[in-house]
């Protein structure tokens, strides 16, 4: 890379320097006020999980139904008694099954749901290293044909 | 009068769909040049049929016919003309009115641009079309009649959904259904390949356009529907990994995965049977997008018309185009022999892997979206599959293709020397580690691992894309000299790549950074977020066309200094009595002010929820930019010059010079 692309990298940064902002946030007004920091971000992460069970897909940090406010203070007020995040998703399943939890936890029904994408993604990977080498076998056992690009190529690259 | 005329256009429409999948099937089988012929103007025909019958249902809305059952259900008298005109769209009926609309136009196109193709190629792709075409035609006459009377005729209608009813919903599902319909194209052009057994470079040039075109169309209308739920839905969110989302994001997925496999075949004559497979594929998510949100077997926000038993005739429908499809795969695809070597490390050994990244992906999506479906119906207990979900798993199944998509433009074709492309790579890598550490510091004021991970990826796209395209220019003699030589499709495959990067930078920086607080507030009172001060002036009553709306002024300072004032809304729909909440949002590249009206307390206060969302243009810049980068390459010169073009290829499919 050549100074002149440090100067066009430092150029495009120029906008961003200006966005430097501070970070200083005060305790909300009315939701959460009991709640320090640490606890918020649990709160905030939690509201997030939990499916509002009336709405048609929705967590209940996205919905305004009245069952949806009624679990965030149920969220907000466990919280405040310092029970854990399992505590609470424990409670959540235990009075509406699984279907509340948008992250389903690994149990015997949700298997290949966690595995699956990791699994298939071995398997193909597997699939195409299998062409790779079957492919690049297959050229070395039997000389290709002279190919015209790259001789072409060839002939490029050796003129002065 | 109008209504009936629209409907038989629909009938005749059929009768030429018939003709067009038969006559030049039958031409094919016999070699009959006249016949395949036949197929060019049945196309041609059947869009100025149905083109006509999609006025007809527009004529009827602007006039407010309400003794048309679907009009009566989906305006209203008070309804703008603007949204008596997007209403056609606004359900079942007229959405599958508009997707035949697009496939007509897309056959029409085939038709007129490929006139220089074999004419027993173009002979099946258009019997091909002309088939999908018979199946919605008859779906439509048979369950979904967009013109269907009633009597008694109703004094009004009962207002479109609300939720439709912004300007961003009106150009979202038809670029969406551009997309998806977009890829029956390369789906036909795959069929044709399987029957005539000819997949050469030559096949591959022909399809790319066709496949690029759909994608950007895909790609404008996931980009503009994460727009639209980010303005309209309230909640601050931009993708809610919705079932209805996952439709078009799986087409998407699979459609990047095709152009990239298309480029390997059409340079190399390899993964033949893969990329027609793909084909395949990317056609076959578009139909199941479209059943799963017609059907109503997923309930989501965004199914607003359902009814089982359409999903029954669609399901259907997807067996006959499937089973016939993956059948004829099996028989024929064998017989396309990739030849030539494939090395791990070059270009084309690199685009693999990013197959298998991409469709995987896709796989991941499948499974997450029709998991908890599955498990109900096997009586396993009933789940949900939401955001957390899909976040944990798509994520490190995508980061290796940010990498991957950084080495594979600096790989050659054939086979590249590793040394070569580390020396090659390694100031754009050194910088991209710096901006990740410079950058979180500079825009959020933070730093963290998953942070840096982002940043660094998406700076790593960026600097490797540019650097590409320096290393093109600088070539040549001058800067102007080197930049007008660089092909259109060069430039698009630039601008796409620079779109991921802008679009994965807006991700990292706005899902990691974004701060959001609820508050109540008296008019007069103020709440601080993120160093930015909200005033609530007052909430007045506003009176809308069709609606009754609570508008608030915010004026938003800082340091003292007005900013802006924001005026979110609160929509009562007279028609429907739905409420619906409208975002105001003050937007800039570095950071989206964000404040949507809550609930009303009883003295007269309000709940504000209040987003403080960095680099959020960023996001919708980045799809911007992709839909951009498609149309240069679906542009490019050589893709017109079919004739010339052709020439040059081998038998063995290999592009000569």
């Amino acid at each position: 890379m050549s100074p002149r692309h440090w100067a066009l990298a430092l150029l495009l940064a120029l906008p961003v320097l200006a966005a430097a902002q501070p970070q200083a946030e005060e305790p909300p007004l009315t939701v959460q006020a009991t709640l320090d920091a640490g606890q918020q971000e649990r709160y905030r992460r939690l509201i997030h999980e939990l499916r509002c069970l009336v709405c048609q897909n929705q967590t209940i940090a996205d919905s305004n139904a009245p069952l949806a406010q009624d679990l965030r203070s149920q969220v907000e007020r466990q919280i405040a008694e310092g029970r854990s995040d399992d505590d609470i998703r424990h409670y959540m399943t235990a009075r509406y099954g699984d279907f509340v939890l948008y992250k389903p936890p690994v149990q015997r029904n949700t298997v290949f749901l966690w595995a699956g994408p990791f699994l298939l993604l071995l398997g193909a990977l597997a699939i195409a290293l299998r062409q790779l080498l079957r492919r690049r076998n297959a050229a070395a056992i039997t000389p290709a044909a002279p190919d015209p690009q790259a001789l072409q190529k060839l002939l490029d690259e050796d003129r002065p | 009068m109008i209504p009936e005329i629209g409907h038989f256009l629909l009938i005749v429409a059929l009768g030429v769909a018939v003709l067009q999948f038969l006559v030049p099937s039958w031409g094919v089988w016999k070699g009959d040049a006249r016949a395949m012929a036949v197929g060019q103007s049945a196309a041609q025909v059947q869009f100025a049929l149905v083109f006509l019958s999609y006025l007809c249902l527009t004529w009827a809305f602007v006039q407010k016919d309400f003794s048309v059952t679907y009009v009566a259900a989906n305006s209203h008298s008070e309804l703008p003309l603007m949204y008596r005109i997007s209403a056609v769209w606004g359900a079942h009926e007229g959405s599958l009115l508009l997707w035949m609309l697009m496939l007509a136009g897309w056959t029409g196109a085939v038709s007129v641009f490929n006139r220089r193709l074999p004419a027993d190629i173009t002979a099946t792709t258009l019997a091909v079309l002309g088939a999908i075409s018979i199946g919605f035609l008859s779906f439509m006459l048979l369950t979904s009649n967009p013109f269907d009377r009633h009597f008694p005729v109703p004094a009004d209608g009962k207002d479109l959904n609300p939720l439709l009813q912004d300007p961003g919903l009106i150009i979202h599902p038809p670029m969406l259904y551009m997309g998806y319909v977009g890829f029956s194209v390369a789906f036909a052009f795959a069929i044709a390949a399987l029957v005539s057994g000819r997949l050469d470079g030559a096949w591959a040039r022909w399809t790319r356009p066709w496949t690029t075109t759909a994608w950007l169309f895909l790609t404008m209308g996931i980009t503009l529907g994460s727009w639209w739920a980010y303005h309209e839905l309230g909640w601050g969110g931009w993708w809610f990994w919705d079932p209805v989302e996952n439709a078009s994001f799986m087409p998407w997925l699979v459609g990047t995965a095709l152009i990239h496999s298309l480029a390997v075949t059409e340079k190399r004559g390899l993964l033949k049977s893969w990329t027609v497979l793909l084909a395949i594929i990317a056609f076959s998510l578009s139909l199941l997008g479209t059943f799963l949100v017609r059907s109503g077997v997923l309930v989501s926000v965004h199914a607003f018309a359902t009814d089982p038993a359409r999903g029954v005739y669609i399901l259907g429908f997807l067996a006959v185009v499937l089973g016939s499809a993956f059948s004829l795969y099996a028989w024929r695809a064998p017989r396309l022999k990739s030849d030539g070597d494939l090395a791990f490390f070059s270009r084309e050994g690199l685009l693999l892997l990013n197959n298998v990244f991409l469709v995987v992906a896709a796989a991941a999506v499948f499974l997450g979206t029709l998991y908890p479906l599955f498990v109900d119906a096997l009586g396993m207990g009933k789940i949900s599959v939401g955001p957390p979900y899909f976040n944990a798993v798509f994520i490190p199944l995508t980061a290796p293709l940010a990498v991957l998509l950084g080495l594979g433009m600096a790989v050659g074709w054939k086979r590249a020397k590793l040394k070569e492309v580390v020396r090659q790579l390694r100031w754009p890598a050194a910088l991209a580690v710096l901006l990740a550490i410079v950058l979180p510091f500079l825009w959020v004021d933070g730093i963290g691992f998953a942070v840096f991970g982002g940043v660094l990826l998406g700076c790593w796209v960026l600097l490797t894309s540019v650097h590409d395209l320096w290393g093109r220019v600088r070539a040549k003699r001058s800067l102007l000299n080197g930049l007008s030589s660089v092909p259109r499709s060069v430039w698009g495959m630039t601008m796409a790549h620079i779109g991921l990067g802008v679009w994965v930078l807006g991700v990292a920086f706005v899902s990691l950074y974004s701060v959001e607080r609820d508050v109540r507030l008296a008019a007069g009172e103020s709440a601080e977020l993120h160093g930015y001060q909200y005033f609530l002036r007052g909430v007045d009553p506003v009176r809308g066309p069709n609606y009754d709306a609570d508008r608030g002024t915010v004026e938003v300072t800082r340091d003292g200094a007005s900013i802006t004032i924001l005026h979110p809304e609160k929509r009562l729909y007279r028609a429907q009595q739905s409420v619906m909440t409208e975002a105001a949002v003050d937007e800039s590249p570095i950071r989206d002010l964000y404040v949507a009206l809550g609930e009303p307390f009883d003295n007269g206060d309000w709940s504000l929820r209040m987003y403080y969302k960095p680099a959020m243009q960023l996001v919708w810049w980045g799809g911007f930019i992709m839909f951009f980068g498609g149309i240069l390459a679906a542009s490019d010169r050589r893709y017109r010059l079919t004739k010339l073009a052709q020439a040059p290829v081998g038998a063995d499919g290999k592009v000569g010079a």
